[in-house]
């Protein structure tokens, strides 16, 4: 390797000398490099003679380096990275509707619930108005009959009453006869009546 | 007598595979140009392999590719901005390219092409020439305005003027000189200490002993070189960037 570098110092005055003030150090520097196998000659960096190459090189290469970059590789991780921001958002959006959706049919069903419930209501309640109107009709029939019942039988009592009490004197008349019948003898009709009415004449 | 083995400057060294010449100009295919299209190959290699199955739940090669485009991606927007994408191709090649080398340089025996001033002075300046011939491009004289700030008292002017321009002519260098100089010393640091480690071992049973205390300190350094090695191309990118956004959006 030592070999190399010895070549490339030994080219090396022909270049350096015309650079600047410090050729002569240069010069001497190599040659005793030269003598003493490759150290201390140009520090490798600042040698001149290798900038063409590595310019030369590095052009060819940074060129190529750039247009793959720029035509193939920068597109494709670009298009990559596009690809996947876009398949996020889309599925955030799917995700949103299916939210929504899930949204709308718990409402709908909520919905029908409220309603089936509130009809339930309705006819629970319409059923219970009319059970009670249809009791109360028959109650007030009933009540109207029985009502009805009662009279008839106070009538029919009064007048029971009313035929017993008219009974009362013939009965009390023919009671009077028998009873002087049998205590006195034999007494007139008219008599026992006159004196049966004046008795309770008296009573009262 | 420098040992290669011990011989921290060694591994810098630019030797020619394929001896090339055209009009005078030595352009012959050096190990630091077979290592600029191995990192080429190992980009492509990972990139193209990654980003092909173009699956929507990746796997590793594809979250490899993904990372480093959104990693990118990322520090561009927030640097300079929606309009600054339209630069992706180059700051991320400028990224892949520039992280892939220094990670290479980490492999024992494979040649750093980030170490060579050259390499790193010829990616700033694609930058810097890019900024300013899209600036005038994209502003005109507008873009001039990036080296007068907005609400600055009027006798300052001048001065921070100066100092705006020297700091915009600085740029090139501290870009290049950042990255080169980092990978440079990186590499000489754990050689160094490597080659304490070889040269104390043959010293017998104590120098063996004696030999622990580097190597632990390699393998340290190794650590810290590989997050150097991230850092830097980072840094490169998000200074590549800031400068974009100058020339995006001048007199900010």
């Amino acid at each position: 390797m030592s070999w190399f570098i010895s070549q490339a110092n030994a080219q090396e005055p022909a270049i350096v000398p015309a650079e600047d003030g410090h050729a002569p150090v240069d010069a001497v520097g190599t040659t005793v490099a030269h003598e003493g196998g490759g150290h201390g000659g140009a520090f490798p960096p600042f040698d001149p003679s290798t900038f063409p190459s590595q310019l030369f090189w590095l052009a060819i290469v940074f060129i190529a380096l750039y247009v793959l970059m720029a035509k193939k590789v920068i597109p494709q991780i670009a298009g990559i990275l596009e690809a996947r921001a876009a398949k996020i958002a889309g599925d955030l959006v799917e995700a949103e509707k299916a939210k929504a959706d899930t949204d709308a049919a718990i409402a709908s069903y909520e919905a029908s619930l409220a309603a089936a419930r509130n009809k339930a209501n309705a006819i629970a309640h319409e059923t219970r108005s009319k059970v009670a109107h249809e009791i109360d009709g028959r109650r007030h029939a009933a009540e109207a009959q029985l009502a009805a019942k009662l009279t008839d039988t106070e009538k029919h009592i009064e007048d029971v009453k009313r035929i017993a009490l008219e009974h009362v004197s013939t009965i009390a008349t023919e009671t009077t006869e028998a009873v002087v019948e049998a205590l006195v003898g034999k007494v007139s009709r008219d008599e026992a009546i006159a004196a049966v009415a004046a008795v309770s004449a008296s009573k009262h | 007598m420098a040992d290669v083995r011990t011989d921290p400057i060694h591994q810098f060294g630019i030797h020619k595979l394929v001896d090339i010449n055209i009009d005078g100009y030595d352009v012959s295919f050096t190990n630091s140009s077979l290592f600029m299209v191995l990192v080429l190959a190992a980009i492509a290699l990972v990139l193209l392999w990654g980003s092909s199955s173009r699956a929507v739940v990746p796997g590793r090669a594809q979250t490899v590719a993904e990372l480093s485009y959104e990693f990118v991606a990322n520090t561009l927007r927030t640097t300079a901005g929606e309009s600054g994408m339209r630069f992706m191709p180059l700051v991320f090649s400028l990224f892949m390219f520039v992280l892939t080398a220094n990670l290479f340089g980490m492999v024992p025996y494979f040649f750093t092409v980030t170490s060579h001033i050259i390499v790193t002075a010829a990616l700033a300046l694609l930058v810097i020439f890019t900024v300013t011939i899209y600036g005038f491009y994209k502003n005109g004289t507008h873009f001039l305005k990036l080296f007068v700030p907005s609400g600055v008292p009027a006798a300052i002017v001048p001065l921070v003027t100066m100092i705006e321009i020297i700091s915009f002519l600085s740029r090139p260098l501290s870009l290049s000189v950042r990255l080169f100089a980092n990978m440079l010393a990186g590499h000489i640091t754990l050689k160094v200490f490597a080659g304490f480690v070889v040269t104390l071992t043959g010293l017998g049973a104590f120098g063996f002993l004696g030999a622990l205390l580097p190597l632990i300190m390699v393998v340290a350094l190794t650590a810290l070189e590989f997050l150097v090695a991230f850092l830097q191309a980072y840094v490169f990118t998000i200074l590549t960037c800031m400068y974009l956004n100058d020339a995006l959006h001048p007199g900010h």
